[in-house]
């Protein structure tokens, strides 16, 4: 049954990018350290001292930004932020208000299961601003005090805004996993939600059909979602309840402020918080302790030559190349990097890319995942796992057997052909196949008349018997040969 | 243009600064003349002159990403008024 609304969602990323020292000062980014060990009197805003801007961070911003195919301004600037808060100890955030270096970009999502089209989503803008510290208040203990730990303060962050271009809750997920994917293969940030180096707010409303047209419900800004999958339940949750307040209070865009509500993973629920305060309350003005920065036509086109190869064009590569299906290019592609280009190898050399397909992502990746190693750690070269290939190809070993030798290659460290050895495994001769259909069809009238009356699955008992007598007969060919001869009868 | 006692009033939250009916009086009073004073400015007639960011006039201005010491923990926090030697303490902070 369709809903009688649209649901309407942007998403607002913060990315913390891979630099190794602050946006303004040299401290380290690296996430875990004791508390408070690496801060100094810029990021912990000593009066007197001056940020200077990292080049490294501003490189990975416009790199990220050339990337969403975002328009880069020549001219930029960074404003203060000011807001009282005791993780913000200079009393201001540095972050960029009118003049952002990049704007009106987008990211195009597609849904590998066809749940719903293929659409660009709008980026409104994506700017630098410095992270805050983080605090923490332990209730069950009931102290009294929250604690400050500053060393997250001045980290690079880079702020991705969306347009409200998402429909559904599964597409908002289908944004970020495409945004994060992206970013990975870009290696601008680890992209980690646990460590916080990427955290979402999103904002939902509703347009709901009423006789007099399309109606804009107020917006709900949802904070504290802590995984892809959360955001997924927190929007499905949010729609549902933004209909039922809805039907209560008939509230209309603008007839109400803004409302921040936040997730709760555990209750599956979100709940109000703070009223947001409207953004001439944080009274940005230009930071007069930072010049602005000019962006040339170079820098930018130094940026896109830098890219790469990105998520998108590398699923369409793998589709195209290797006749592999949207689903299978979109796994292999998620998987990273290295495994796009084990993939890639083992698809030339046995000239198969579906078979290729599925040995990577059933057998290579089940095995990567079970000794939780990273591809450049695997034990097998494709070159190797290829001998394993060309033996299904030529019909010596059927898929069965041929997942038993590859453990062993993969235990052992041995090739294909000596593990096949080993195992005695080698390819019957078509006319032995064919007596030994003929022996157990004789053998077997009650099963011949079940087939025979149609029941193709009887022959099942057929091929286990011929198993038993000879492990190496391939069951698909021997499965085609009995149904051949029972159909001659 | 002068200010607004409510105006000063809203500054005032917004800066976190306590003040009492006699200083909001005061404040409003002072304040008003600064911002008349700068509104002088407005009589000058701008129409040629390009917008500017910022009072040099330099721009690009990097450091390298290369990582320098951190202060002390200890010297740190040796100004808050409240620590435990790991953590600034503050007053409570519930919620976001």
């Amino acid at each position: 049954m369709t809903k009688p609304y649209t649901i309407i969602i942007g998403l607002e990323v913060h990315v913390q990018l891979l630099t190794r020292t602050k946006l303004f000062c040299r401290c380290s980014t690296k996430f875990g350290a004791p508390p408070n060990t690496q801060t100094c009197q810029v990021c912990i805003g000593m009066p007197g001292t001056l940020p200077v801007m990292n080049r490294e961070a501003f490189k990975l911003a416009l790199k990220t930004a050339v990337a969403l195919n975002c328009e880069i301004a020549d001219f930029t600037k960074w404003d203060r932020k000011q807001y009282y808060y005791p993780d913000l100890p200079k009393g201001y955030q540095i972050s960029q208000y009118d003049l952002p270096f990049s704007h009106d970009g987008w990211l195009e999502i597609g849904d590998p299961k066809d749940r719903f089209e293929r659409k660009k989503i709008g980026i409104i803008r994506a700017h630098l601003e410095e992270d805050a510290g983080k605090s923490m208040h332990d209730e069950v203990a009931g102290q009294a005090d929250s604690r400050i730990d500053l060393n997250r303060a001045g980290t690079p962050l880079l702020e991705i805004v969306s347009q409200p271009d998402m429909r559904s809750a599964l597409e908002a997920k289908a944004y970020l996993s495409e945004l994060k994917l992206l970013l990975t293969y870009l290696g601008v940030s680890d992209c980690n939600m646990q460590e916080g180096s990427l955290r979402v707010d999103a904002n939902i409303n509703l347009h709901v059909d009423t006789p007099e047209g399309k109606v804009a419900t107020p917006i709900v800004e949802v904070k504290n979602m802590n995984s892809f999958r959360a955001v997924e339940r927190a929007m499905e949750y949010e729609a549902g309840r933004h209909y039922q307040v809805w039907q209560q209070t008939h509230q209309r865009l603008g007839d109400v402020p803004k409302q921040t509500r936040g997730w709760d993973d555990v209750a599956n629920v979100t709940r109000g918080q703070r009223h947001k305060e409207e953004s001439s309350d944080y009274r940005y003005f230009p930071d007069p302790d930072l010049v602005p920065v000019c962006v040339s036509e170079a820098q930018i086109s130094e940026a896109r030559k830098s890219l790469g190869e990105l998520p998108a064009a590398l699923r369409t590569r793998l589709e195209n190349t290797h006749g592999i299906k949207p689903y299978d290019s979109d796994v292999l592609v998620s998987a990273g990097r290295g495994l796009v280009d084990y993939f890639v190898e083992l698809a030339e050399l046995s000239g198969d890319g579906k078979l290729a397909s599925n040995w990577v992502q059933q057998d290579v990746m089940r095995t990567l995942n079970e000794q939780k190693i990273e591809i450049d750690q695997f034990r097998l070269q494709p070159t190797q796992l290829c001998e394993l290939l060309k033996a299904i190809q030529d019909g010596q070993i059927d898929t069965g057997r041929a997942r038993e030798v590859f453990i062993e290659m993969v235990a052992s460290g041995k090739s294909a052909g000596e593990v096949m050895e080993a195992q005695g495994i080698e390819k019957v001769d078509e006319s032995e196949l064919v007596e030994l259909c003929q022996e157990l069809i004789a053998a077997n009238p009650k099963i011949v008349a079940d087939i025979r009356s149609g029941k193709q699955q009887a022959a099942g008992n057929l091929i286990g018997q011929a198993k038993k007598k000879n492990p190496n007969v391939n069951p698909g060919r021997l499965r085609e040969i009995v149904l051949d001869l029972v159909g001659k009868m | 243009m002068s200010l607004t006692r409510e105006e000063v009033e809203k500054v005032s939250l917004l800066g976190r600064l306590q003040l009492t009916s006699a200083e909001l009086d005061l404040m409003t009073a002072q304040m008003g003349q600064i911002v008349a004073y700068v509104e002088s400015l407005a009589e000058l007639n701008t129409a040629d002159v390009e917008p500017m960011a910022h009072a040099l006039d330099v721009s690009n201005v990097f450091a390298s990403d290369e990582l320098r010491p951190s202060l002390e923990r200890a010297a740190a926090l040796a100004n808050a008024p409240h620590h435990d030697r790991e953590f600034y303490l503050v007053p409570a902070v519930l919620g976001e």
